[in-house]
């Protein structure tokens, strides 16, 4: 595609042909403002609000529609385009009912910014306001008609990405307002979620979040979304160290804008209280807490001269670093096989609007990073059983994340020593010799391999619980002391460490990955496939 | 049953035969010369037929005014998808009753001429959307086209010249945003009737997505004269820029309000005095919109010297749209006239575009608590800068239509607003 060279504001911009106005304003850090308009959906060109003046055009245009031509002279700020906007922008009032104080949406509202920053500083409107009130639209969802602006997202999105058509727009002129058909609402649907994303305003709204926390008192980490294989690039917002929702980042070669409902509101078991807080040494009948220190030379002590190698247990829930780390343990003492169990759902649920995303199959994030790890995955598609020959061994087993609760209390009672790195206390703990507590993926940095192999970072959100560690710094220092080397102190030495000794991991660093992930060289068939 | 009123000044060509209810049988009509036009047009070409449409000027009578002939030049000639003609019989603005009685009384010569408009655009089929309150008109236009496919005038091998045609009727639900040309298409294809942004434009991506032209009734129904009688007859009438005939459509005090068939350019004083039979019970003119609820109001003095054409109505400070006239006494409260044909507005946008959905209805509040009393004279500032922001932002003209008499109507008959505002300031209202 050739480029062209037009001015906005002065500024000379090249840009492909077929780029619209305001795809060009973006490119010189121009954000014209819009509702309507959204990257991931059809453009209607129906709020009005991103008219920019075209010299030579009849009248203001629409900056989302309107393509880029060669010497075209745009003006986004003129006074032609400050007045249509201020127009607008007052239109939008005049029925809102300016609820701020209780609507889910302040702080992060499009309405709200764009008044403050162009908007009049007061409204002329004297007139009653047309009231709508409150729906139920099913699913998470709760809609405010009163406070809607008609751009109309929420019912694009179902019909053109979800391809779900459960909204549409009933009625006419000012007394329009978006509907659900008969009583059918979103009940059943898979992604409506997203409209509530969507929705510039507080319009829609999450049922899940519905006065939990204000926006502006919330934290965003970019981290990767755990409930499935997809790795959906997300942010955990977090307040009071507790998730509190979870909203998709875009990322195209993922999931684009969106995430499922599925992922989007199974994050409660992140903030369960009943934590393991400190390290757990078992002596006879009696447990006792301990510290790091004391606990690991403990452990190290036990580990020496146990006959009969290790058997380990992995869970797809742990990064890769925490597997990398568990594989070398497993090593050092000997070699064993490491297996893991994954729940695995009936169906995927495909995105049809953007078919390369769905909610997989294998209901956890990091199944792909234990294959490449050479970790087998045992036991049905529950996630339960599979363990005998683990439970049967009379070496040292090695339990990381995988709470056991299907297993009896006297699982593994054979072994000579039982080793549980995890998060929650349950069967796992209360049948291991050494508990050691480490943190969720939200307490730490790290990397999942999704289902296509892409190897995605995410960050830290919340603070771990008491002594908690990253299960990479546990196993990291447990191989120290057996090889007299170093821990890695940092999550991404405990990557390159990993990268070094696992080839499918060659040549990827945590700068190449960024934000945006990387795929691994190695393309080895999911287990199970 | 005679047509209501009738006047000696008339040029009745399209009107010829309204009032007699057996010209709507196909046998009258062939008897009067029907369906001579379309063979003539088969053997003339497609080309020749544009030709001799654009040598007669013949402007679209839905209110736009584009010439017909240009229009359909537009058309891709070598079609390599679909082509369709529309024919936009969705008459709703208010004032306007033309469309209805050419199809009520000649429904045969509308038939005729979208046989030969789809035959000039390289069209195998041919809608009529008709708008869902035309209950008998629509019935009377059924019928029409039942007969004339029996005769073999539509449909395959049109009077074995090879041609084939189809028509269908389609009725809308009902709503004046439906008449807007991409509305139409998109009611048609039985979407929400909402117009489409442009570019893409009709031609090159209408109904269906395929090249379509969208003719209003009265153009249609002035075709098969023109194909007749060749482009140069029909500029005998009107003016250079505007020949032809027009159904003035009068309404309001007037004597005898009705549908006028006269040459474009015809003095409007004269077809208020003469033709209608001058004002009702005597009384003094105030105003007159001179195209329909979405011009400009003229007041009695910008009435005196205009002539009725697209230019003269320009020139004297309006449109003539669809030559719709509105006369009004004296005695005619301006505000609650403005606020009626708001109020319609307001009611008929679709509700896509902000500045036309939001915009319609504050409008309608303002004014009507100026009317009540409840008024201020800010609220003329806020009524004027509205307009201006209700004009040229948004996706069709209905908003830019709502604004158009508010701002001449504010503009000319300030005096009326204020009083109503001054009133209520000295009961206390306010």
């Amino acid at each position: 595609m050739s480029d062209i060279t037009l001015t906005i504001d002065g500024q000379e911009v090249s840009v492909p042909k077929g780029t619209t106005l305001l795809r060009a304003a973006e490119q010189i850090g121009k954000d014209v403002p819009h509702y309507c308009y959204h990257d991931g959906l059809s453009s209607p060109a129906m709020c009005r609000l991103c008219l920019v003046e075209v010299q030579g055009a009849p009248k203001p245009m629409p900056a989302c529609v309107t393509q880029a031509m060669d010497g075209q002279v745009v003006e986004t700020e003129s006074p032609l385009a400050l007045d249509m906007r201020r127009g607008v922008l007052e239109f939008y009032l005049v029925n809102h009912p300016l609820d701020c104080p209780i609507c889910d949406m302040s702080g992060e509202c499009n309405l709200q910014d764009y008044v403050h920053a162009e908007g009049r500083d007061h409204g002329r409107s004297r007139e009653p306001k047309r009231v709508f009130g409150r729906d139920d639209f099913g699913a998470d969802v709760l809609f405010y008609g009163d406070r809607c602006v008609m751009c109309t997202r929420c019912v694009r999105f179902m019909s053109e990405v979800e391809r779900d058509q459960r909204l549409t727009v009933v009625e006419r002129g000012n007394r329009s307002v978006i509907d659900t058909f008969f009583d059918r609402g979103l009940e059943g649907t898979h992604f409506s979620g997203n409209i509530v994303d969507l929705c510039p305003v507080g319009a829609l709204v999450s049922k899940d979040f519905l006065y939990k926390a204000r926006a502006w008192d919330l934290d965003h980490t970019h981290s990767i979304c755990p409930s499935c294989s997809q790795g959906c690039n997300i942010d955990l917002h977090t307040r009071d160290n507790l998730v509190q929702r979870l909203k998709p980042r875009e990322n195209l070669e993922v999931n684009a804008f969106w995430m499922c409902d599925y992922g989007r509101l199974n994050y409660e078991w992140i903030n369960h209280g009943d934590r393991l807080e400190a390290p757990l040494v078992r002596h006879g009948d009696a447990v006792k807490a301990m510290g790091w220190k004391d606990a690991l030379s403990s452990l190290v002590a036990r580990l020496g001269g146990v006959e009969g190698g290790v058997r380990a247990v992995a869970s797809p829930l742990a990064c890769n670093e925490d597997l990398a780390a568990l594989k070398a343990l497993v090593e050092n003492l000997g070699g064993g096989d490491i297996v893991y169990r994954m729940p695995r759902a009936e169906d995927e649920i495909v995105l049809k609007g953007f078919p390369t995303m769905a909610r997989r199959r294998d209901l956890a994030p990091n199944g792909r990073g234990a294959d490449l790890l050479g970790m087998k995955r045992v036991g049905g598609d529950d996630g339960s059983g599979g363990l005998e020959d683990v439970s049967d061994h009379r070496g040292v087993v090695v339990v990381l994340g995988d709470a056991l609760a299907d297993q009896d209390a006297d699982f593994a009672s054979g072994a000579a020593v039982r080793v549980y790195l995890g998060t929650h206390s349950g069967p796992a703990a209360a049948a291991a010799d050494f508990v050691l507590p480490v943190t969720t993926f939200a307490e730490q940095e790290g990397t999942f391999t999704n289902h296509e192999g892409r190897v995605q970072r995410f960050w830290p959100a919340l603070a771990a619980p008491g002594m908690a560690r990253p299960a990479w710094l546990v196993l990291g220092a447990l191989v120290a002391e057996g090889t007299g080397g170093e821990t890695p102190r940092r999550a991404d030495e405990a990557f390159e460490r990993l990268v070094a000794t696992n080839g499918a991991f060659a040549g990827l660093t945590y700068d190449d990955i960024g934000t945006r992930g990387a795929l691994v060289n190695d393309t080895v068939p999911l287990s199970g496939d | 049953m005679a047509y209501p009123y009738v006047s000696d000044r008339e040029v009745r060509v399209l009107s010829k035969y309204f009032g007699d209810p057996t010209h709507r049988r196909v046998g009258t009509y062939v008897e009067r010369g029907g369906y001579q036009a379309l063979k003539k047009a088969f053997e003339m070409g497609q080309d020749a037929v544009i030709d001799e449409v654009k040598t007669s000027g013949l402007r679209g009578r839905g209110g736009a005014g584009f010439p017909a002939g240009v229009k359909w030049s537009f058309m891709p000639k070598q079609p390599t998808k679909p082509h369709y003609l529309l024919c936009n019989a969705d008459e709703s603005e208010p004032g306007t009753f033309k469309d209805r009685e050419l199809m009520r009384w000649d429904p045969h010569q509308l038939i005729e001429g979208v046989l030969i408009a789809a035959y000039a655009i390289r069209a195998k089929h041919a809608y009529i959307y008709c708008r869902g309150e035309f209950f008998e008109t629509t019935q009377i236009l059924a019928k029409a086209l039942e007969d004339a496919y029996e005769k073999g005038y539509v449909g395959k091998d049109i009077m074995g010249s090879g041609n084939d045609i189809d028509i269908t009727v389609h009725v809308g639900a009902g709503a004046y945003i439906c008449g807007e040309e991409t509305g139409l298409m998109n009611s048609l294809e039985g979407r929400r009737g909402q117009p489409r942004v442009k570019p893409p434009f009709p031609a090159a991506v209408g109904a269906f997505g395929m090249p379509s032209t969208v003719n209003n009734v009265e153009t249609l129904s002035a075709v098969p004269h023109i194909v007749t009688h060749g482009g140069q007859w029909y500029r005998q009438w009107g003016t250079e820029k505007s020949p032809g005939t027009k159904l003035f459509c009068v309404s309001g005090h007037v004597n005898k309000p009705g549908n006028y068939e006269l040459p474009l350019g015809f003095p409007l004083m004269e077809l208020i005095n003469d033709v209608c039979g001058g004002m009702k019970d005597g009384k003094a003119l105030k105003a007159v919109i001179p195209g329909g609820s979405s011009v400009p109001i003229l007041n009695a003095e910008e009435c005196q010297n205009c002539d009725m054409d697209y230019e003269g109505v320009q020139a004297a400070g309006s449109m003539l749209g669809c030559a719709s006239v509105i006369v009004m006494d004296e005695d005619t409260d301006i505000v609650k006239q403005v606020r009626r044909m708001v109020q319609f507005y307001a009611h008929e946008s679709c509700g896509q575009c902000t500045p036309c959905r939001e915009g319609t209805g504050w409008m309608t509040k303002v004014l009507r608590r100026i009317e009540e009393g409840r008024g201020t004279e800010e609220d003329l500032d806020t009524l004027l800068e509205m307009s201006r922001q209700m004009t040229g932002t948004t996706i069709c003209v209905l908003s830019d239509s709502a604004a158009a008499p508010v701002v001449s109507s504010i503009q000319k008959f300030k005096d009326e607003y204020l009083a109503l505002i001054r009133r209520g300031e000295r009961v206390g209202v306010a």
